[in-house]
């Protein structure tokens, strides 16, 4: 330590210098949202809570090739399937369980019908486990409660894929 | 004006002793709700300078008032949250701590002069008593340490206790300085000494400019806050001293931290900014009843000038990161004492220049 470095540091230089950083952001714009009155802007690619979708004709499109349950990387997905009557081959089960899920969206990709697809939702809760186990029933229902928003959303990123 | 209030409740026939404690809680009531709304504004502060806006939900009256509500919340929440004593703890000294720790911080404040006739006791030795009665307050922190029965605790008590004894020797040798300037160790007559034909620069922080700094960094040490706050350091001892204590007696901890904070700051505006004279010099402020209200000497200026202080305390700890021990040790022992003494030899040639 020399006597130039010892004058420096009595002379507070460095410190005044931080001291003005600090200063300067106190009168920065501030970034805050205030979540529940605002929102951040979001993606069409935003991977929320899960949704099986239908067919314009009713029909559900999930064929039960289990090519999202083999993906995914928390074997968060059970599926059991079996021949309908009309000759089809489909699901009897169809369970994502949430508290494994990671949201990572491989079976997204991985669906070659676009049936399992993972919405903008991401406000819910659930009081016990069973809440968090998403059945068939429940992701047909959340998809067809939000097809209108789900169908645009794949729209939007068509031309990317 | 404590002697008006005194002498016209006495002659109501109250008690003396009530009439002195009515005193007192006019001086401690403000303190308290300033201690409350210091915390809002600290959070505030250091919200502001991480480009977050800090609390502002809890308000008044439905309205969100930026968060006002807010340490009123925070009390009542403390209030009523559990006193958790811990197993093979000294219970009474357990309990007895956050109260020594409290007690000084709160007596310290009898002898600060508001103004040049407002003070409770105005007694010679006053800046004498406040180092005396601060210094208190270490054991405080020492017992609160000893009596948790917990690691962590000892360990931030004995930081601590290194760390405000070490910093005591440059603050007081600060005030040596002061009371050399002064020629008194009466906190009144110091503010009376720095009155002058050149407004602020007749004030101390001036010549005494070194030790001016010394006081304030000291006082930031031996208030155990940021950057020097080793004795809670969550990163390595998570709460330090007062890590077992919760609910009210916590809050009590706390309160005296605060109310520490803005005694340092108090005695740095009286001492080296002049207290409650006027930045201006008094030629300068023109001839009307109003001016002389708002720009000559006033309690204003000392709260004003108080103020300075207390938001350095908060952007200090927005701006430094946290000391590491033996670099505390080190500024505290090889920087600080002989600055100090050096000055003090340079203000002792002053006054026999006469220049002081």
């Amino acid at each position: 330590m020399n006597l130039f470095r010892i004058l420096k540091s009595l002379t507070l230089k460095e410190l005044c210098g931080g001291l003005g950083v600090t200063g300067r952001y106190l009168f920065r714009k501030k970034f805050t949202v205030q979540y529940p009155e605002e929102r951040a802007p979001m993606s069409p690619r935003f991977r929320g809570l899960h949704a099986q979708r239908r067919y314009p004709s009713g029909e559900e499109r999930c064929i039960a090739c289990k090519l999202c349950e083999v993906v995914c990387p928390a074997m968060a997905i059970t599926i059991e399937s079996a021949q309908r009557d009309d000759g089809t081959r489909r699901t009897t089960r169809y369970d994502i369980d949430l508290t494994k899920c990671i949201f990572c969206g491989f079976c997204e990709e991985a669906c070659p019908v676009d049936a399992i697809v993972e919405t903008r939702i991401y406000e819910y809760h659930g009081e016990c486990r069973d809440d968090l186990l998403m059945t068939k029933e429940k992701l047909l229902a959340v998809g067809d409660k939000y097809e209108a928003q789900i169908a645009a959303d794949r729209a939007e990123d068509a031309p990317y894929r | 004006m404590f002697e008006i209030i005194t002498n016209t409740l006495v002659g109501w026939g109250i008690w003396p002793w009530l009439a002195a404690a009515v005193n007192y809680a006019i001086i401690i009531i403000p303190l308290l709700v300033a201690v409350a709304y210091f915390t809002y504004a600290e959070r505030k502060v250091i919200g502001f300078m991480q480009i977050r806006i800090g609390p502002n939900r809890v308000g008044f009256f439905g309205k969100q008032l930026w968060g006002l509500g807010q340490p009123i919340a925070d009390a009542v929440k403390l209030m009523f949250k559990e006193i958790i004593i811990p197993g093979g703890a000294d219970k009474f000294l357990f309990l007895f701590a956050p109260i020594l720790s409290m007690a000084p911080a709160l007596a310290a404040w009898a002898v600060i002069p508001f103004g040049s006739e407002t003070v409770l006791a105005d007694i010679d030795a006053s800046l004498l008593y406040v180092l005396a009665i601060t210094s208190i307050g270490v054991y405080g922190v020492i017992i609160a340490g000893w009596a948790s029965n917990s690691k962590y605790a000892l360990l931030g008590a004995m930081r601590s206790a290194a760390q405000i004894v070490s910093y005591e020797i440059a603050m007081g040798f600060a005030l040596v300085g002061v009371l050399m300037a002064a020629g008194s160790i009466n906190l009144g007559d110091i503010v009376s000494g720095q009155q002058g034909e050149y407004g602020l620069f007749s004030w101390y922080w001036l010549p005494l400019f070194p030790l001016f700094i010394v006081y304030f960094i000291s006082g930031v040490a031996e208030t155990n806050r940021a950057p020097f706050d080793v004795s809670e350091g969550e990163s390595e001892i998570v709460a330090g001293f007062h890590v077992e204590y919760s609910g009210m007696t916590f809050a009590v901890f706390f309160l005296a931290e605060y109310a520490n904070m803005i005694l340092i700051s108090m005695l740095a505006a009286l001492m080296f900014l002049g207290g409650w004279l006027s930045p201006i010099p008094a030629g300068w402020i023109p001839d009307m009843a109003l001016a002389n209200l708002a720009l000559g000497d006033g309690i204003h200026w000392l709260l004003m000038k108080t103020a300075i202080f207390m938001f350095f305390y908060l952007w200090f700890r927005a701006t430094f990161p946290r000391y590491r021990y033996d670099q505390i040790m080190r500024l505290g022992w090889k920087v600080f004492i002989p600055i100090t003494i050096v000055w003090l030899l340079v203000v002792g040639v002053m006054i026999m220049a006469g220049w002081l």
